[in-house]
């Protein structure tokens, strides 16, 4: 199982002038067991500090966040995150990485290995097994990172804009890469992006998010069927849902921006 | 635009790679040119050569004290100290730093001792230290600890405060407690910037041991410098300084090489 309820979640934080700023507020969600869920919403609107929430990272100012009726209260190996960079252990080899989180668990090394080995090769990296973080592309670094995750066996799946920091190309092959591996895995995912299009190529729903304070104004149900392919963005369905997302984001925009002026 | 004047062009762009061959040139010219100026006006008698030997003599003055043996007793005296001084500051140091750059609590409470310390030459505690413990190997190795102690602490702290939030948040999230990250993430993570530490701060050490070999000593490439001058000797200080450059390179190289077989991942991310 790996469903995620979002109760009532607030976070306030005092500003370095001293102002009181509510990232987050009053936000409730449900994320079904084995849904790809998408968060998106304009940069500072909050959505990475809840997934960080849910990771266990940062304790909400206000609320709970519960994963199986269980009350999250910190990091833990059942909630797997993939950060936007940065986040490989450089010390470590591609296939090092990917064990970390099972020799935390002192799994045996042969069935470590050969787990390893399995998610290595599906996120396409076989015969990368002994490279460095240094020795690879950002696109492989991304690999190694949800092949790690995905390694531990987690509940759920938290993504904090994992391909943002790649070029549009390798973008789109590491979506149709993620959609892959998920259609066989089926996990509980949640995604967070300010990316339209890769919200709705990615996700079978969709939440939209408010500019700070943070709050879900709009859910859209993607009803594509799986394996997706590119050119369903370009459909009268999915341009409408994208029509209806950019209107939403674009007045959030403007407000952020105001709000930030005055 | 001729072949020579673009050559020119493209040398004088900055960041623009070089041939090694022309690197190893221009080294050597610029090498060459001080030796040759140091030739020039010893052999030329334009300086008093008692107080500026020429090469020919200190040549001679290294062949004596290498076949007496006194140079190595001294150079080993030297070497002894410094790695003992630089030792025991590294062992203390490399661990609290570290706490100190990622453990707010250690943080506040080292902070105001360290900063203040730190800014007091420790050439300033060396008559309070001969007072104290003589001028043996103790005193040196004292000396030594104190100079580098103090800068390596605050540069250790930094290089674990300068390990990325993200290291920490994928160890967590993979299931590890705090002490693993501290042992399997932060540990690990610190381990380039030490090395690039220790082979700064080795640089200082040496400085320190020649203050202090020079200050009060019976031993030591800086006794030697001393006893030197006060023979009029200028070649055996010539000796001396050469011994201790070179000594201080193999060493710099020594740390590289270290750093280069042992951690071979390190580099951009």
């Amino acid at each position: 199982m790996g469903e995620v309820s979002i109760e009532r979640v607030g976070l306030s934080f005092k500003s370095r002038k001293g102002d009181d700023v509510i990232a987050l507020n009053n936000l409730s969600l449900q994320i079904p067991d084995k849904q790809f869920a998408v968060i998106v919403g304009p940069s500072g609107c909050g959505k990475s500090s809840l997934l960080d929430i849910i990771a266990g990272l940062k304790e909400p100012t206000g609320g709970q966040c519960k994963l199986d009726d269980q009350v999250i209260s910190g990091p833990g190996a059942e909630r797997g995150m993939v950060f936007q960079n940065y986040s490989l252990f450089p010390w470590l080899t591609v296939l090092q990485n990917v064990e970390f989180g099972l020799s935390l668990k002192n799994v045996g090394q042969r069935e470590r290995i050969e787990r390893a080995r399995f998610y290595v090769n599906a996120v396409g990296l076989g015969g990368f097994e002994n490279s460095y973080p240094k020795q690879l592309s950002g696109g492989m670094k991304q690999r190694v990172a949800i092949a790690r995750s995905l390694a531990n066996d987690p509940k759920i799946l938290l993504m904090d804009e994992p391909f943002g920091a790649l070029d549009s190309q390798t973008r789109t092959v590491m979506q149709e890469l993620l959609l892959g591996v998920w259609e066989k895995n089926q996990k509980t995912v949640l995604f967070v992006t300010h990316d339209i299009d890769e919200a709705l190529f990615l996700g079978e729903k969709v939440y939209v998010m408010s500019a700070r304070p943070g709050r879900i104004i709009d859910t859209l149900s993607v009803d594509f069927p799986h394996p997706r392919n590119y050119d369903m963005l370009t459909s009268p369905p999915c341009l409408e849902l994208k029509r209806r997302i950019h209107h939403n984001l674009h007045t959030e925009v403007h407000k952020a921006m105001a709000a930030a002026a005055a | 635009m001729g072949t020579a004047q673009i050559a020119l062009l493209k040398v004088l762009t900055p960041r623009r790679e070089i041939s090694r061959g022309l690197g190893l040139s221009a080294g050597a010219l610029i090498a060459g040119f001080i030796f040759l100026f140091w030739c020039v006006i010893t052999y030329g008698a334009l300086v008093d050569t008692t107080f500026c030997p020429p090469p020919h003599r200190v040549l001679l003055a290294l062949w004596k004290v290498l076949a007496d043996g006194s140079l190595f007793k001294h150079a080993w005296s030297s070497l002894v100290v410094i790695n003992l001084g630089f030792f025991l500051s590294s062992l203390i140091a490399i661990p609290l730093g570290i706490m100190m750059g990622s453990f707010r609590i250690v943080a506040a409470a080292l902070e105001p001792v360290v900063n203040f310390i730190r800014y007091l030459p420790v050439t300033s505690m060396i008559p309070l230290l001969i007072l104290w413990i003589g001028i043996g190997l103790e005193e040196k190795v004292a000396v030594i600890f104190i100079g580098t102690f103090f800068q390596q602490i605050v540069m250790f702290a930094d290089v674990s405060a300068q390990v990325p939030d993200e290291l920490f948040s994928a160890g967590y999230t993979l299931g590890a407690s705090r002490r693993q990250v501290v042992m399997k993430v932060l540990l690990p993570a610190t381990l380039p910037g030490v090395m690039d530490v220790l082979r700064v701060t080795m640089g200082w050490a040496w400085t320190y041991l020649v203050v202090a070999e020079l200050v009060a000593s019976n031993s030591g490439l800086g006794y030697m410098s001393m006893q030197a001058m006060r023979g009029l000797h200028a070649d055996l200080i010539f000796v001396a300084i050469l011994v201790i450059g070179f000594l201080g390179m193999v060493t710099d190289q020594i740390f590289r090489w270290i750093k280069a077989v042992w951690l071979p991942w390190a580099g951009q991310r």
